[in-house]
Formats: structure tokens, C-alpha cells, sequence
């Protein structure tokens, strides 16, 4: 039996890390609901496992996300990773292969070269030492690319990178003290005994040269056992956690387990899965409009595992969901801070280091309305029989050009419809939910719905995607759902509404609410590009920009909301066009005042477009009406 | 005597290079012309439009005595007729620049004026109703700004655009101002007054007509506001209702259905009017921005003129040999427009003898 006491700091730190590792796995599965429990397991010894598999060799190990998203940082990435897990494989394989016996414990092939420091003489013995050295080199070239990350995040192509706690710091060095101590342990023991590969084998005989190997590599073997036991027992408390929980979150995701807006152990899982890699702080607008660098999600899930004070940061927040779309952990942040703001305002709470290693979970109770009719005070709206209602919404009332166009289109298109807001109506409730006031919010879902069933619709149409969203999420209605830009979508198709083609280039700004938020991105496209010349832009579908109004922030002033809309809008607008498109009231009032180009809603557009029923033709007339505007759009 | 300053004696006890260009041509600048050129500057008054005399043309009555805003004009124009000064209209302004102790002043058509110091009385822009889209301006036909009303007041008739005598009008206060959304945190000061003048004149044409004013606050801070104030509801029977419109529609009968709520009686209301009047608040003009922009002046929150200090410099910037007058530093009514050139012109004649060096 081979041993040595310095690999003792490497044993505590791996058996407690295995021993936490499943404890806390034992604890995560515990709190998931029933539904989710056997949604894991049936994804465990399902078809999804496979995927998973697949998921985690190509995210967790290649990063094939940030590669994607950031070369050089997925380089870093993939090197550190990919690299490690290489060694560790090559390096059991080799204790395996190479060593005394079979079925070794694991020191033996992390500290091969120190008990077989022969090895690698000869033939197929060299050609592993040198797959080894390459792995080493491979993962060492990462790691001098995190260094220079941390020095300056702009080499590995990043605006900003996250800021580190203490422990983070701690354990930052110690992960990067292992593959230097490494190398140099090797190399000493390889140049005492003349073996060793390119890397480990010249370092060491150059070193060899003028120091005396034999005695060095020792203590570089204690260093290296030491920071990899460090490294281990720290991880727990620190953002490394990710790369076991990365796994897990792996699994129950593709299992079907979703936040939704509950708070539990997926939402535990993902908050620790995160990696700070800095790319969702690289997305936000906060941060390149108005250099806000410590509020985005990274700091949030961060702020949430330390239990720091994150009442700003979790308010802060334009809820536009681009860092959810470019997360490469696939982390749901949006709906992760909605979460994080229906618990209000809270207390940092100071814990002992050992409470650190098994936090609270974050209680946050699904809200219930109280069923008190709480807008008794209004007056009695009666809605009329209808198969079609039109619900234009607080915005849209507030933006009467676009009620009027669709009052028109409406018209036009002899739906028989109902107009049920029109004098008046409650909002729909997404406000109060951004604002984390879920109960409040209840009570007007509670209202509306009302309204609705007692219309007997089976068609609710709207013009404002703040509405369309929570009208589709959070109000359990049995009618379909549209925005007016799949309404009109929808009229255009079967012919009911007839239309000319407009000579106007068109610019789309596609609303977070409607597409990132509804994945609605096409039919709003489909109609400009119907009766106008669509222009791309470079904030086209997911790479949509906030208007800069959004409802969801409450922390910055107007003067930054309109900063965020001026640059929004000069990206959207670069070529010129003649008018700014939207499809929510709010961006388009957000836009009015931040660009000198025409903003209009689609629903404006379209109304400009009608065929009027008797119309007096010109030759002007008939150049700017092309045939194919007659004919429904599926043709075209 | 062109070029020079003639002060009197006690004043000034040697001569003095005086060539000053004054940039915008209204009250501000008209008044800061005449007295410099009675002080014996020569003056070059550059006009961006036509005429001179700025936003005061486009006024009916002026508060608080309803005199003839046409009185203002020509007591102005006599002010301008002056041998010392040259009036250059259709003259626009892009950039100021110090040159070897001299300022030189780009209009936009290329041409170049030298001058020893420079008068900025660029004035304001009324805030562009259409901005606050939920007031409906330029989408019902009925719906007016206190501008166009001033129009009507001097055309002699108030009509809706159906040709109808309006019989229920209604008065929108702090139309882009006191905004936070509209991203005008000041208060333009004399929408107020202007609202209670142009209340009491609509009751003068309509006998019949009832006027309901939506106000935040009633700021009646000037000389005889708050007479006017109490007349307007003692005389004229003129409503005055605390609270914000909301949003505001055209039902079938093409009468404009306003939403407000009526803060002091603590409910929300609704009400059908034949017009709606909105006073529309000022803004830094167009033009000054833009000088602002090319020549690196201050400029404050509320992105007019920054003065260097409130109290002792209202009329001094951050470069040396340019001063403001009037609403170019702020909102300001015709009264204190014409005092703050007045201190201009005291601060420019001080520069030129004593602080040019």
C-alpha cells in the first residue's frame, strides 16, 4: 500500500465534498413537490436521461453555450472544465493501466507521477505522459486566461466581470494554485528521475539544472494536495458550488421541472448553478445604457445565496428577460426574481459559517386573493354577448391612436366584437405582479375574469403584451388569447380584412412582454412585411431591445429610463426608416419621445392601410397597391 | 460713435471696444438690444425667424391687465430702431466659440460674426402637446393648446371644428410640466395665470359657457395672480377642479369624454366637454440646445441655460463673455424677461470695460 501523508488534505477535502454532495442532493429531491419528484424520476430512467447526459457533456464540460455566445471566454471555460475532467478520466485510466494494482482509490491517480515517478520511460508509457502534459497545458492556458479575466475582463472579449466575496477569493486561489502546483510538483519528481513529457519533462530537467529536485518536489506535492482539499471543503460556500449543482439542474430540467412562480428547490438548484460568468451583466441594457454594473442577475443569484441585502438589486431590474435568453446555464432569472420580489422587502441575516453550508429556503408563499370584492366602488360594467371582446387595456387607453385604429380594424373587418373596456375597466395585473404584489394583483384577475366569463367570449383580443402575458399566464380563462398583431394576422388570412400596401419602410421593435416574454415574434412581421417593407434591424426577435418604459423597474429615474429609450431607438432606427413600429402602447409612448422618426403601433398601420369600401382610384392608387395585398397572406 | 460704449461719465472714465451680438431675437433680446445700443455697443440682433419678437406675437391679452400683447411688440420694435443696431432675420445660430479673446458666432448658412461679448436669448419651445398622447392633441379634432386658443382669441371667435360654439370647455394645467414622464420636473410658472386670463376671456366671448380648470396646484406667485385667481371665480364663475386628467376619449357624439380624479373630493370622475384646452408648459428651446451642445454651455436638469449662480450670476454661463436673458434660463413671464435682459445688459457693459482682460 502506497502512502503518504500529504495527500491527507486531499482526502478530507474530497470525502466531505462527496458526503455534502449527496446529502444536499438528499435535501433538494426532499423539498420538490410530488409532481416534481416524479417527474425526476421518470426523467431519471427515461428518454430524458439521455439528453441529459448529452447536456451536461456538451454545457457543463465543452460550454458550447458561452463558446457560442464568447470564444475566448468559452475557451476559459471549456479549457478549465473540459481539461480537468480529461485529467482526471486519463489519470485513472492511467493508475489503472500503469499502477500496481487495480481499482485504485483516487489519490493514487491524482498523485500518480508521485508514486510511480518512474513512469513514462518508454513507448506507450511516453505517449500517455505526453496526453497527460497536454491536458495540464491545455487546462493551464484557461487558467492563464481567468487571470487575465480577473485583471482585465475585456482580453476574453467581456465589458464587465463579476466582483468577488472573500471566500470566493479564498477559494479562487486555491483553484488556481492547483494546476501550477501541479505542474511544478511533476516537473520537480520528473526531473529528478528523467522522466516526463514536453512539458513536465523539460520544466523538470531545466529546473533539475541548478535546483535540487529530489527535495523541491515534495513540498509542491503538499501544495498541491493542500489547495485541491481547500478547494473542496470551500466550494460549498462559494460560487463553485455550480459545477456539482449544474448537474442536478441538468436532470431536473429535462425532466419538465419549471420555476413557474414557485419557490423551492428548482429555484435553490438554479440559484446555485450559477457560474458568475458575467455574460447576463454583458446583456443588460441597465449596464450599457446607463452603467448600472451591480444589479443583474449574476449579483442577484449571488445576493440570494449569501443572504445578502438585495432589496435594490431585486427591483432594480428592467424584467426584459434578455439575460434569461443569453444564460448559459439556462437559468430562469426573470421569473427567479419575480419570486425574489413577492417576498418584499427583507433583512440580511449574518450566518455562522457552518449554517452556510446548509441555508434556509427561501419561504415565499404563493399568494391567494382574500375573495373580498375589493372594486365594488366601480360602476357596474356590463359586457355585452360576444364571441370576439377587445380589452384595449390602461396603455392602449392612455395611447388613443391605437385604439382607434383598432376600433377601425375591427370595424373594417365585420367581426362582431365587443369592446369591454371601453368606458372604463380595471387593469389587468401584471403591474402589481412586477411590483411583487401578487395578491393585490389577484384581486384584479379575479375582477376581470369575471367580466370576461360573463361576456361568454371565446376570442379575447388586446393590444397591450403586458396584458396578452398575464392574461395567458395567470388568469384561468377558457378563451383564446391574442395580441392584436395575431388578430390581424388571423383577419388578414381568412380574407376579412382587405389592405393596401403602403410605400414606407418600417423598422420593428419587437416588446419583451410579447416576445421574449410570449414568443410571439413572426405574426407582428408577418403583418408589417404584408403592407409595408419590413427593414431588418440588429435588435431583430431575441436580440430585442427594451423600450426603456418598462413597468417592471422601480428603482431607476426617468432621465435613465429615457437614456435606455434614446439608445434603443437610434440602434432600431440606424437605417432610417420612415416609421418605428411597435406593438405595445407603452413602447410606443416610451418611443415618442426619444427618437425624431415617426413611432407607431401596427394596429396604426394597418388602420392606414385599409381598403376603404368605395374607393376613388388613381394611377397613384393602383402603383401602390400590388396585387398580392389582395390576396390572403398564406399565398403569398 | 459706432463701436463704442458711451456711458455716462461716472461710470465710465475711459473708452471701450463694444461690439455685441445678441442671439434670438424676442422680448428677451429685443429689450437687452435697445439698452445696449443706448449704451453705445453696436449691437447685431440675429432672428431666427422672419419677424422678431419671439412668442409675444402669437399672445391675445397678456395677464394680469389684459393688455394688448401688440403694444408689447411695437413698444419693442421702436426699442430695436436704433442707428447702432442691425436686425438680421432668418438667421440661425449653431456655435459660439472663443477666438484670441474674442467671440466668434457660426450661423448655420455658414456665415461668421466677431463680437466682444454675446447676448444667448434663445428663449423656449411651448412643450409639444402631442407627447402626452393620452391628452389626445392631434387626434381630436376638439382638443386645442392654450397657443391655438390665444389664436382663436385674436380671430375673433372660438369654434369647435364642427363649426359649434363650445359650451362646456375644460382647461388642462402642467401639460408637460411638473412631468416627471414627460421628463420636466420644473414648473413653468405662468400656465397658471395664463389658464385664469384665458378662462375669464373664454367667459367674455361665450356668456354661456362653463370653464372647468384641472389643476395639481394653484401657483398664483406674481404681481395680482391671486386677484385674478379670486375674480375669475367670484366674477366669472370659472370651476376649478384639483386633479390630473387621466386619459381622455371622443365618444359618438364627437363630445370629449375626460377621466380625472377629483383629488379633494377623493373620488374618480368623468365628463363630457365640447373642447379641452391644454397649457402646454416651456421648454428649453431647440435652438438653444443646440448652441448649448456645439459650445460645451451648461445646462441644467431641466436642460435650460445653467446660470453660473442663482443669486449674483442669473445672467452669466461658463464661458467668459456670453450672458442669458430671459426664458432661456428659465420659464419666466414678460415682466421678469425684461428685467433679466435689463441685468444682461449691466453684466455685458461691466465685462466690456472692467472683465474683458
Amino acid at each position: 500500500m502506497q502512502f503518504d501523508p500529504f495527500i491527507i488534505p486531499f482526502e478530507i477535502g474530497l470525502y466531505s465534498i462527496v458526503i455534502y454532495a449527496v446529502v444536499r442532493s438528499v435535501m433538494w429531491f426532499r423539498d420538490l413537490s410530488k409532481q416534481d419528484k416524479l417527474r425526476l424520476q421518470r426523467g431519471f430512467f427515461g428518454r430524458s436521461f439521455g439528453r441529459s447526459i448529452r447536456e451536461i457533456f456538451m454545457e457543463s464540460l465543452i460550454h458550447r453555450k458561452i463558446l457560442k455566445a464568447n470564444p475566448r471566454l468559452g475557451y476559459m471555460h471549456m479549457s478549465l472544465a473540459f481539461g480537468w475532467f480529461l485529467l482526471i478520466l486519463f489519470g485513472t485510466l492511467e493508475a489503472d493501466i500503469f499502477g500496481s494494482s487495480h481499482l485504485n482509490p483516487p489519490y493514487k491517480a491524482i498523485f500518480f507521477k508521485f508514486f510511480n515517478p518512474d513512469h513514462g520511460r518508454t513507448g506507450f508509457e511516453a505517449v500517455w505522459s505526453f496526453i497527460m502534459d497536454f491536458l495540464l497545458a491545455f487546462i493551464l492556458s484557461g487558467l492563464i486566461l481567468a487571470i487575465i479575466k480577473r485583471v482585465s475582463s475585456r482580453v476574453v472579449g467581456m465589458r464587465k466581470t463579476t466582483k468577488l466575496k472573500p471566500l470566493d477569493k479564498v477559494a479562487l486561489i486555491s483553484l488556481w494554485t492547483i494546476f501550477p502546483s501541479r505542474l511544478l510538483a511533476e516537473s520537480f519528481t520528473s526531473g529528478a528521475y528523467g522522466t516526463g513529457s514536453f512539458l513536465t519533462g523539460s520544466l523538470g530537467s531545466w529546473l533539475a539544472s541548478f535546483l535540487p529536485a529530489n527535495e523541491m518536489a515534495y513540498p509542491f506535492w503538499w501544495l498541491y494536495s493542500l489547495s485541491l482539499g481547500t478547494f473542496f471543503v470551500l466550494l460549498p460556500l462559494t460560487r463553485y458550488m455550480h459545477i456539482p449543482t449544474e448537474l442536478f439542474l441538468i436532470f431536473a430540467r429535462n425532466s419538465g421541472i419549471t420555476t413557474g412562480d414557485k419557490a423551492g428547490a428548482f429555484t435553490e438548484m438554479q440559484i446555485y448553478s450559477c457560474s458568475s460568468c458575467g455574460i447576463c451583466i454583458d446583456a443588460c441594457q441597465l449596464n450599457f445604457s446607463t452603467g448600472i454594473t451591480n444589479i443583474q442577475s449574476a449579483y442577484l443569484l449571488k445576493g440570494i445565496r449569501n443572504g445578502d441585502n438585495i432589496n435594490d438589486i431585486s427591483f432594480n431590474c428592467l424584467m426584459c428577460g434578455r439575460c434569461d435568453q443569453k444564460c448559459p446555464v439556462g437559468i430562469e432569472l426573470t421569473p427567479i426574481r419575480m419570486i425574489r420580489r413577492r417576498a418584499g422587502e427583507t433583512h440580511p441575516v449574518e450566518k455562522k459559517l457552518l449554517e452556510r453550508y446548509f441555508p434556509d429556503k427561501p419561504a415565499v408563499q404563493l399568494p391567494k386573493a382574500n375573495g373580498k370584492p375589493s372594486y365594488n366602488f366601480l360602476p357596474a360594467i356590463e359586457p355585452g354577448q360576444a364571441d370576439v371582446v377587445y380589452f384595449a387595456g390602461c396603455m392602449t387607453h392612455l395611447t388613443p391612436s391605437i385604439r382607434n385604429a383598432m376600433i377601425s380594424i375591427l370595424d373594417a373587418s365585420g367581426v362582431k366584437y365587443k369592446f369591454i373596456d371601453e368606458n372604463g375597466g380595471v387593469c389587468c395585473g401584471r403591474p402589481l405582479m412586477l411590483a411583487g404584489q401578487d395578491k393585490e394583483a389577484r384581486e384584479l384577475i379575479n375582477f376581470n375574469s369575471q367580466l370576461i366569463l360573463r361576456s361568454g367570449a371565446s376570442t379575447l383580443v388586446t393590444s397591450c403584451p403586458i396584458c396578452y402575458k398575464v392574461f395567458r399566464e395567470s388568469y384561468y380563462l377558457n378563451v383564446e388569447v391574442l395580441h392584436h398583431s395575431q388578430f390581424i394576422r388571423n383577419l388578414i388570412d381568412d380574407g376579412s380584412l382587405k389592405l393596401n400596401f403602403l410605400r414606407k419602410k418600417v423598422a420593428y421593435h419587437t416588446p419583451c412582454d410579447l416576445g421574449r416574454g410570449s414568443g410571439v415574434y413572426d405574426e407582428p412581421k408577418d403583418v408589417l412585411r404584408y403592407v409595408s417593407r419590413l427593414q431588418a434591424t440588429d435588435a431583430d426577435d431575441e436580440n430585442s431591445l427594451c423600450c426603456g418604459g418598462s413597468l417592471g423597474n422601480m428603482k431607476i429615474s426617468y432621465h435613465q429610463k429615457h437614456k435606455i429609450a434614446t439608445d434603443a431607438a437610434a440602434i432600431l432606427t440606424k437605417d432610417n426608416p420612415d416609421i418605428l413600429a411597435t406593438a405595445c402602447p407603452l413602447c410606443k409612448k416610451t418611443f415618442a419621445s426619444a427618437t425624431k422618426t415617426k413611432v407607431a403601433d401596427i394596429a396604426e398601420i394597418v388602420a392606414e392601410a385599409i381598403v376603404q369600401p368605395n374607393p376613388v382610384r388613381n394611377v397613384a392608387d393602383t402603383q401602390s397597391t400590388p396585387l398580392h395585398s389582395q390576396m390572403p397572406l398564406s399565398t403569398v | 460713435m459706432a463701436g463704442r460704449c458711451l456711458f455716462p461719465k461716472t461710470l465710465s472714465t475711459h473708452d471701450m471696444e463694444g461690439k455685441v451680438v445678441i442671439i434670438g431675437g424676442g422680448a428677451a433680446g429685443m429689450e437687452a438690444a435697445g439698452q445696449l445700443a443706448r449704451a453705445g455697443c453696436n449691437v447685431t440682433l440675429l432672428e431666427k425667424q422672419s419677424l422678431t419678437g419671439g412668442h409675444v406675437r402669437n399672445w391675445y391679452h397678456l395677464f394680469p391687465d389684459k393688455r394688448d400683447s401688440m403694444e408689447v411688440i411695437e413698444y419693442l420694435e421702436k426699442h430695436i430702431a436704433h442707428k447702432n443696431i442691425s436686425v438680421l432675420t432668418g438667421t440661425s445660430v449653431e456655435d459660439i466659440r472663443r477666438k484670441h479673446g474674442s467671440i466668434v458666432v457660426k450661423a448655420s448658412d455658414g456665415r461668421e460674426f466677431d463680437a466682444d461679448a454675446v447676448v444667448l436669448s434663445t428663449g423656449f419651445d411651448l412643450f409639444k402637446s402631442e407627447r402626452k398622447e393620452e391628452y389626445g392633441y392631434g387626434i381630436y379634432d376638439n382638443v386645442i393648446t392654450s397657443a391655438d386658443l390665444e389664436l382663436m382669441f385674436r380671430k375673433g371667435e372660438i369654434k369647435r371644428h364642427d363649426g359649434a360654439v363650445p359650451q362646456k370647455i375644460g382647461i388642462v394645467h402642467c401639460v408637460g410640466s411638473r412631468d416627471e414622464k414627460a421628463g420636466n420636473l420644473y414648473c413653468s410658472k405662468l400656465c397658471c395665470v395664463a389658464a385664469v386670463k384665458q378662462a375669464m376671456e373664454i367667459k367674455g366671448y361665450i356668456e354661456s359657457a362653463r370653464v372647468f380648470c384641472f389643476y395639481m396646484d394653484m401657483r398664483m406667485g406674481g404681481a395680482h395672480y391671486e386677484e385674478l385667481y379670486r375674480e375669475s371665480q367670484e366674477k366669472f364663475g370659472i370651476n376649478y377642479i384639483r386633479g390630473k386628467v387621466s386619459e381622455v376619449s371622443e365618444n359618438i357624439n364627437s363630445k370629449l369624454v375626460v377621466k380625472v380624479e377629483d383629488t379633494l373630493a377623493g373620488r374618480p370622475l368623468k365628463m363630457e366637454l365640447d373642447m379641452l384646452v391644454l397649457m402646454a408648459g416651456m421648454e428649453m428651446s431647440e435652438g438653444g440646445r443646440i448652441i448649448a451642445e456645439n459650445a460645451d454651455l451648461k445646462t441644467g436638469e431641466n436642460r435650460f441655460f445653467a446660470p453660473a449662480d442663482h443669486h449674483f450670476g442669473s445672467n452669466k454661463g461658463n464661458m467668459k463673455g456670453v450672458f442669458y436673458a430671459g426664458t432661456c434660463t428659465a420659464p419666466m413671464n414678460i415682466t421678469e424677461t425684461i428685467s433679466h435682459a435689463r441685468a444682461a445688459v449691466a453684466d455685458v457693459i461691466y465685462y466690456l470695460k472692467e472683465g474683458k482682460s
